[in-house]
């Protein structure tokens, strides 16, 4: 039913954890649906190869309460986020974590959607903490 | 590294006795409706087994109907009794929301083409359906009760006999009013090995099993059929099975039924100690293998709750010893499935059928097992040849497991 890839990512998952002091926290799921996802990311800079400055994700640790497919997209998720700019990883795709893991089985493909929404809720709360303290 | 199989409520290990059954029906080629001396062979062959299986039940050689196993037996037994009914205005069928998928999803086929009223009886949070309900249930146009024995998913054992009785007392006062008969279909299926199946006993009249959930093979079940119901054939051809159901009986398959259930009756007749549990409505036949389960499944109970935030899902009381069904507070079921897979022990979540889909399953949930307590359910289904090693070994890992699972969670029990 599931791929090496995802037995793999369920069995030793990467980046599985929280980060102290986040700079964004992304919370997706509920307990109803069974499914309850953490992002944390840690943002830092860096000088692109263009020579502007942007932000990326330094550090990204994922928690989550689910089956073998939530478990195995979110570790993808964090895989794939990591050292990535925010820019980029806030277009991170269902489908492209979906080919990532070799495919989820049908019925299991709300999994992708929702680290992909875990990691773009994270990249926003970032934005959104951001915004009030300019405000502020 | 030894595997542990304990998901005997999905299928069970076939027992060596059978298959040495079955190679001998296979060697009887004949087809039993044939006249020659191949046709007769096999056709006394069919009669003995026949014979024997209803001596099991304590019911009429005529009454026994082979089927292709338990779904197509529950799909005959409503199908089939629909059918013949059809001559009612708007028939209706009671059956319970606990049901196994063959008459669940059945009884709704036929209630979406139109064909049936139906009324889902919602069992106690127990998974107990009680015998009251179903007498408030039936209308003038009522045509069939289907209640199951002992549920897959959490081993609750249902009121038959009872309900039987309720059934036989209205269909005296409703003949007299000139109202339908009622008939009563239980699917047995996971109950033969450990339960009384006397059929004038649990006041039934159509029963369902299955052969491979008795360590029998697959392919082959049947559907007791009491003398004189109104039942309609869903299987069209010849005149086996007395007109009941279609189709060149397959000997092996009912020679390895037979086998399995003689399985059973020797066990019982070798036993140390053998009677049956004088529970009305818990008609638990005790033998060694039958203790030797009970026990186990004990020693389950206990290393389980060693482990916090767990519950036990199903009547203890009322209960199958084969079958537990656990709920582990912010584990997911099958995180836990595939961490045992990985241990080499095989378990299931509800049940086969549901461990595909990702609602939780549909009898806790009309238990009113919160969503937080039945993403985490498991079923462990033991058999005769477990072991209490194996037990041993399970309740020595699980912990581990559960413990990774909820360091892994985001959660903590008090914020669910």
């Amino acid at each position: 039913m599931y791929t090496d890839k995802v037995i793999d990512h369920f069995k030793n998952p990467r980046n599985m954890g929280e980060i102290e002091g986040a700079d964004g926290i992304g919370r997706v799921g509920n307990v109803k649906c069974g499914d309850v996802m953490y992002l944390y990311i840690k943002v830092a800079k860096r000088t692109d190869s263009k020579g502007r400055e942007e932000e990326y994700i330094e550090d990204v640790k994922f928690k989550t309460l689910g089956c073998a497919a939530a478990v195995a997209a979110s570790s993808m998720t964090t895989e794939l986020a990591l050292g990535k700019s925010l820019d980029e990883a806030y277009k991170l795709s269902r489908d492209g974590i979906n080919e990532a893991l070799g495919k989820l089985p049908p019925q299991k493909y709300h999994c992708s959607i929702l680290s992909a929404d875990g990691i773009k809720k994270a990249i926003e709360d970032y934005w959104n903490k951001k915004q009030d303290k300019t405000d502020n | 590294m030894n595997k542990i199989y304990l998901d005997n409520a999905a299928t069970t290990k076939i027992d060596q006795k059978v298959v040495d059954n079955m190679i001998k029906a296979h060697q009887l080629f004949g087809n039993p409706s044939s006249l020659h001396f191949f046709g007769q062979e096999a056709s006394k062959a069919l009669n003995d087994a026949r014979n024997f299986i209803a001596f099991f039940f304590g019911c009429e050689f005529e009454e026994i109907v082979f089927t292709s196993g338990g779904s197509e037996a529950d799909n005959l037994a409503i199908r089939g009794t629909v059918e013949a009914n059809k001559s009612i205005d708007e028939p209706h069928v009671i059956t319970t929301m606990i049901e196994h998928h063959a008459v669940l999803h059945t009884v709704q086929d036929l209630e979406k083409q139109g064909k049936i009223d139906a009324t889902y009886i919602k069992p106690n949070e127990e998974g107990l359906i009680s015998p009251e309900s179903i007498l408030e249930a039936i209308r003038d146009n009522t045509v069939l009760v289907s209640v199951m024995f002992v549920n897959n998913e959490t081993g609750a054992v249902q009121p038959i006999a009872s309900i039987g009785n309720i059934i036989e007392n209205a269909n005296i006062e409703r003949i007299k009013r000139g109202l339908p008969r009622i008939t009563f279909h239980t699917d047995a299926v996971q109950a033969p090995e450990f339960f009384s199946l006397g059929v004038k006993y649990l006041k039934v009249d159509l029963l369902s099993i299955s052969a491979h959930k008795l360590h029998g093979p697959r392919g082959i079940g049947l559907l007791y059929v009491k003398k004189g119901s109104k039942l309609c054939p869903q299987i069209c051809g010849g005149k086996q099975e007395f007109g009941y159901r279609a189709g060149t009986e397959n000997l092996a398959g009912i020679f390895g039924l037979s086998a399995a259930l003689e399985v059973i009756v020797r066990e019982r007749a070798d036993s140390k100690d053998s009677y049956v549990e004088e529970k009305a409505d818990f008609p638990l036949m005790i033998s060694d293998s039958i203790k030797h389960v009970s026990k186990l499944k004990e020693k389950l109970i206990s290393g389980l709750l060693s482990i916090d935030n767990v519950r036990i899902n199903g009547s203890a009381e009322y209960s199958s010893p084969a079958i537990l069904n656990v709920s582990f507070l912010n584990a997911e079921g099958e995180a836990i499935i595939l961490n045992l897979d990985f241990e080499g022990i095989a378990v299931s979540s509800g049940s086969a059928c549901t461990s595909r889909t990702l609602e939780p399953s549909h009898v806790l949930t009309a238990m009113g097992v919160e969503p937080k307590w039945s993403h985490g359910a498991i079923r462990f289904s033991l058999s005769r040849e477990t072991t209490e090693e194996e037990i041993d070994k399970l309740c020595e890992v699980l912990p581990g497991i559960i413990s990774k699972l909820r360091q892994m969670s985001p959660l903590k029990p008090e914020e669910m």
